[in-house]
């Protein structure tokens, strides 16, 4: 709970702050209020990922066994693990936005109201990923491993840190074959008024949407499989 | 109908063959008994009849449902204490009994009245509201036979209860096991690596040693089985004792174990004279003999030639690993 608060605190605040100073001027727009979003992406991708691994405790502290013998369907154990996670993540996000508010960033609850739906759809298939490398690792050691080898290419190439726009071509494509650069924007999107968006918003929620059900149908399957 | 019949059934983890070719039937009602060493396969071949391991062979029944095709059916019918903790203690007793009887669609206006009833039968009606992280080891295994018995199950299955308990915990397990099958006429299936155990509660036993059923019979029918008596001998030199005791056909199965000796005889008073001549014969010194009847680790010597306590020791550390997990936690 605690390290749910410093983190976010220390990403806004000292990255966001000190590094701010120096981009503010080419953006033209306050740093902390560009970096929000992406710190919002940044803890709904982390806490809805690292959330995977309570499949594997489950699984290791017998939890897991009272589950799968109970006459239940697979896919609805797969759903409650997807929505017990889920809503932790959103949770985080949410305290992640009212430190932002009160480290001064504007926010109008129009803003607000916009950039909750959205954190859902982008946690969704964030919590399948986790819930698939759950399904396919047996320790949580290796769970850790795995999970850091997809989280911080994720985070880093979602232009949760820096635009994409000013990029190089070549290393472009890396964040455009990223779902959470569309998450990222979209919230950008609807949290930064007159912000241009990559894409259309309404194309960002599509892609979104298309990579939760593709997560969700691998998620299940496998899932299923393992168990 | 039987309440378990199984054919053939055999799993095998890559080369190795966990339960190998297991056929046997249960009747409704009755108190079976897998008895066997740690490793012998009792666990493997319960979670085949439970529909959490698929075998690679053979086919079994449950209450008349088959376990591949009719899985769901099976897990409707079935209660299970599994060997390992299963209990979530981050949520207190009455949550635990909730979320089980919500997962087997218990009907909501009777949940609390059977909550009541099976925590009332295990006596832990007055901490259902504490975490179970408060709970002993106890009264969590309580709790778990409390909880596999609040959807009616037509069969229960006991892997190991009374693992890694108190003398005092075990009695009081041992008798809601014998009350419950008085009261409900429920089909109890139990593993265990205690003979007393098998002894005082099993109407049939299956002894499983290495993959396979052994012998399978009633406690009292397996213990005439050995048709005499056990003597048990510590001397000054029992590889020589054992060496001649056979030459000359005084005991037809001696087991050695750390300083004993184990003599199964048709008539210990008369052997017991030849058997101390001989030794003084041989300048060996007796410290000391014991007669009893035979018991059913007698038993167990008698068809694998081992003590079932072999490999008790294993068991003693995994239930510490179990413990350390609990606490990482």
């Amino acid at each position: 709970m605690i390290s749910s608060v410093i983190t976010p605190i220390l990403w806004l605040v000292i990255f966001g702050g000190g590094l701010g100073l120096s981009i503010s001027a080419a953006t033209g727009l306050n740093y902390t209020q560009f970096l929000l979003p992406g710190i919002i992406a940044q803890t709904l991708l982390f806490t809805a990922i690292f959330l995977g691994i309570s499949v594997i405790w489950d699984r290791q502290f017998g939890f897991m066994k009272e589950i799968l013998v109970a006459p239940i369907s697979r896919v609805s154990i797969f759903a409650g693990k997807m929505f017990g996670v889920g809503t932790a993540a959103i949770i985080q996000g949410i305290i992640v936005i009212i430190l932002g508010y009160l480290i001064g960033v504007p926010l109008s609850l129009y803003a607000v109201s916009m950039a909750v739906p959205l954190m859902i759809i982008i946690t969704i298939g964030l919590t399948c990923i986790g819930l698939v490398i759950a399904s396919l690792m047996t320790s949580l050691e290796s769970f850790g491993t795995i999970v850091t080898f997809v989280n911080m290419p994720m985070f880093f190439l979602s232009g949760a840190l820096f635009p994409v726009t000013n990029l190089p071509a070549w290393i472009r494509w890396t964040f455009y074959i990223n779902p959470l650069t569309y998450g990222v924007d979209a919230l950008r999107g609807v949290m930064i008024s007159g912000w241009q968006t990559l894409l259309p918003l309404e194309y960002d929620i599509l892609i979104i949407c298309a990579f939760d059900v593709v997560m969700v149908v691998i998620g299940t399957y496998l899932f299923s499989k393992r168990q | 109908m039987k309440a378990i019949e199984t054919l053939d059934l055999t799993k095998r983890f890559g080369s190795l063959t966990a339960v190998d070719k297991v056929s046997l039937q249960v009747d409704q009602g009755e108190i079976f008994g897998l008895l066997g060493p740690n490793g012998a396969g009792k666990s493997t071949f319960i979670s085949m009849l439970c529909t959490i391991l698929k075998p690679s062979q053979g086919t079994a029944k449950v209450e008349g449902y088959d376990i591949n095709s009719e899985a769901s059916n099976v897990r409707r019918s079935i209660g299970i204490v599994f060997q390992d903790p299963s209990i979530d203690d981050k949520l207190t007793g009455m949550e635990n009994m909730e979320l089980h009887a919500d997962l087997y669609d218990v009907p909501r206006d009777l949940m609390h009245s059977r909550i009541e009833e099976v925590l009332q039968l295990v006596e832990l009606e007055d901490r259902a509201s504490n975490f179970v992280n408060t709970y002993s080891g106890g009264m969590r295994r309580r709790l778990e036979i409390a909880r596999s018995l609040i959807h009616y199950p037509k069969v229960l299955f006991l892997d190991e209860p009374t693992i890694g308990l108190d003398p005092q915990s075990r009695d009081h397990i041992w008798n809601y096991i014998k009350d419950l099958k008085k009261r409900e006429n429920i089909t109890i299936i139990l593993t265990t690596h205690y003979m007393e155990e098998a002894d005082k509660l099993c109407d049939r036993i299956a002894i499983i040693d290495r993959s396979r059923i052994i012998a399978l019979d009633t406690p009292q029918n397996l213990k005439s089985e050995l048709e005499g008596e056990t003597i048990i001998i510590e001397s000054s030199d029992n590889d020589l004792l054992s060496r001649k005791l056979t030459e000359v056909k005084l005991a037809d199965t001696i087991l050695k174990t750390n300083n004993e000796l184990n003599l199964c005889v048709e008539n210990a008073h008369t052997a017991l004279a030849r058997i101390v001549e001989l030794a003084v014969s041989l300048g060996i010194h007796i410290d000391n003999i014991t007669i009893r009847e035979p018991d059913l680790n007698d038993v167990f010597m008698h068809f694998t030639g081992r003590e079932i306590r072999d490999g008790g020791g294993t068991k003693a550390l995994s239930g510490m690993g179990a413990a350390m997990r609990r606490r990482i936690k």
